[in-house]
């Protein structure tokens, strides 16, 4: 029976420090992923990367200049498009809609979350590409502000559900009109909470390639306006990746790091205005 | 109270207008979605009625002669979602036991925010890291350790050429892991107490309490997470392009290359020539947000039916 009891507890123990394992391992990709980016691209990420155009073949040098621009330009139109829709829509949603119709909104929502980024490219594409007749950077922009949409509308949504009755009814008791109420009580209430759900949605279609592959397309010089096809850094990468020379290599893990420090440090500054503090603003 | 009072009071308030134009934006997220199924139907229609559901079993893929079967495809989708999950669910799991059970909440929270921090590294990168780190490292050791080892079965034949199969269910756990560790510790956080203190009270060690009573608990909530990561394995597109090597190979063997549907259609979409060249991807794609709507149904079902036993049964 001792014997048992023993055996017991050391199976006990031993699974036990299996899953500290298994939750070390897990946790260490993390540091991995960014060790690997820092030691092959760390001496890549320099002055010419962010100044240079892309080098032909065979010819050393040069940079992702206009990769960067464009997915500036991307992520421009991306939160033009996604974050007015999200808002919004959280806003009727949270304050002005019956249950049916909000259950249906939330459905479409979170099947739109839900699709694979590759069939959003392929609806961007039959949206956008095929009617215009050609690639531009505009119908990439369509296609992460598609992503968007989804990830702004339900978590701005759960922000302003979480804010307190009691500052509503106060308003209401005022004499406050609804929408007055919402304007000036309800988002500033919850803005924090609004502020980090829209930083996440950008931050996730910041390094989405797949959505680009058929409608931004790529371009190896500078892309002026949005009607024309541009570069941008994860296509780049990805292109870079697989081409079969060592300087391009180079490059992809320089652009990988810089992608990567970039969709990191928006995380953590999003995590960190969240947990500041309640979303009630002090009075 | 808002319903007494009249229409035209309410419209000049604003809230009328307010209401219309936040509608607008809710309602035009209903109309995305129905158009996206919409494009997918009538983009896809020449395939569908040229090949019907041929189209599922046939094993050719030729754009020369215009005949398009995706068996291939989805034979390297389920294959390699299957090795991903082989591998994630073990791991995850008894990575979310250890955040939820064992380690103190300033740890676990800690954890949790690098396991968060994961999940926002785009699949982009994880290809990247795939080809030059994982191919090399699978054809110059682990496969030929499996060749050694367990090369009688089917699984485990042939040339070691690092890409293939088994490359890309390696990057694909990798990626999934976050999410089933994200949600399975969610779940097993909200499993009552009193479960895990009655199995204690009785004798049990810590572990047989976990594993007997809490996990059993949570067991649909944790298949709702590993739904949830099968849904975004199948979906999943670049690192799996990167590394599967885009071959429309059917293979017992895990080492032979292959292709998945997200990966022909990332590699093969610009350069379809011929409508129904382009329209056989978009069917492709048809099928693929198919699978994912419904797996990522299931999963929320199961999850959410989790969660409300949990909270329902610690109020009782």
């Amino acid at each position: 029976m001792n014997a048992r009891l023993r055996l017991r507890k050391f199976l006990s123990n031993f699974m036990l420090t299996l899953t500290g394992c298994c939750a070390l391992i897990a946790v260490s990709v993390l540091f991995l992923i960014l060790g690997y980016l820092v030691y092959h691209g760390g001496t890549s990420v320099n002055w010419n990367f962010f100044t240079k155009l892309p080098t032909p073949v065979g010819e050393t040098g040069g940079g992702m200049a206009n990769a960067i621009v464009g997915s500036a330009k991307l992520l421009f139109l991306a939160t033009l498009f996604g974050v007015p829709v999200g808002f919004l829509g959280a806003i009727y949603l949270a304050e002005f809609s019956g249950h049916k119709i909000a259950f249906v909104v939330r459905y479409a929502a979170d099947l739109l979350n839900g699709a694979p980024s590759i069939v959003i490219g392929i609806f961007a594409y039959s949206l956008v590409v095929k009617p215009l007749g050609h690639f531009s950077t505009f119908a990439g922009g369509v296609a992460l502000g598609i992503m968007m949409i989804p990830i702004t509308l339900r978590s701005t949504e759960e922000f302003l559900l979480g804010v307190p009755r009691n500052l509503r009814e106060g308003a209401m008791a005022l004499g406050a009109s609804k929408w007055k109420t919402i304007v000036t009580v309800i988002v500033p209430a919850a803005y924090r909470g609004i502020l980090t759900a829209i930083l996440l949605a950008f931050a996730r279609v910041a390094g989405e390639t797949a959505p680009l592959l058929f409608t931004s397309l790529g371009n190896e010089f500078w892309s002026s306006g949005f009607n024309h096809p541009t570069a941008s850094l994860p296509v780049m990468i990805y292109r870079y990746a697989l081409a079969p020379y060592e300087d391009w290599h180079r490059q992809a893990w320089a652009a990988g790091l810089v992608l990567l420090a970039l969709i990191l440090v928006i995380n953590i500054v999003a995590r960190g205005i969240l947990s500041r503090g309640t979303s009630v603003p002090r009075s | 109270m808002a319903g007494s009072r009249s229409f035209l009071s309410r419209l000049r308030d604003g809230d009328e207008i307010a209401r219309l134009i936040t509608f607008v934006f809710a309602g035009s997220v209903v109309l995305l979605t129905v158009l996206l199924v919409y494009e997918l139907w009538v983009g896809s229609v020449l395939p569908r009625h040229k090949f019907g559901l041929a189209f599922f079993v046939t094993r050719v893929w030729d754009p020369v002669f215009d005949n398009f079967g995706a068996l291939p495809f989805i034979y390297g989708t389920l294959v390699t979602s299957a090795v991903a999950l082989f591998i994630a669910v073990p791991l995850g799991l008894g990575a979310a036991i250890f955040l939820a059970e064992l380690a103190p909440a300033r740890v676990s929270d800690t954890l949790e925010f690098f396991i968060d921090l994961l999940a926002a590294v785009p699949s982009v990168i994880y290809g990247v890291l795939g080809i030059f780190i994982v191919v090399p490292l699978m054809r110059d050791s682990i496969e030929p350790a499996l060749k050694h080892t367990l090369g009688f079965l089917p699984l485990f034949k042939g040339p070691a050429y690092g890409i293939g199969f088994l490359a890309a269910g390696v990057v694909l756990a990798i990626m999934v892991i976050p999410y089933i560790i994200s949600v399975s510790r969610e779940i097993l956080l909200s499993v009552p107490r009193d479960q895990r203190e009655a199995a204690l009270a009785l004798g049990a060690t810590r572990w047989e309490s976990t594993w007997k009573v809490v996990v059993p608990f949570a067991r649909s909530g944790i298949m709702g997470s590993i739904f949830l990561a099968l849904a975004r394995a199948l979906g999943e597109t670049m690192a799996v392009t990167m590394v599967i090597g885009n071959a429309p190979l059917i293979s017992a063997s895990l080492f032979s290359p292959g292709n998945s549907i997200a990966s022909v259609i990332a590699g093969q979409f610009t350069e379809a020539t011929g409508d129904l060249y382009l329209q056989s991807l978009i069917e492709l794609g048809l099928v693929l947000f198919l699978l994912t709507f419904v797996l990522n149904g299931l999963a929320r079902i199961l999850i959410i039916v989790t969660s409300q036993r949990g909270s329902g049964m610690g109020n009782a």
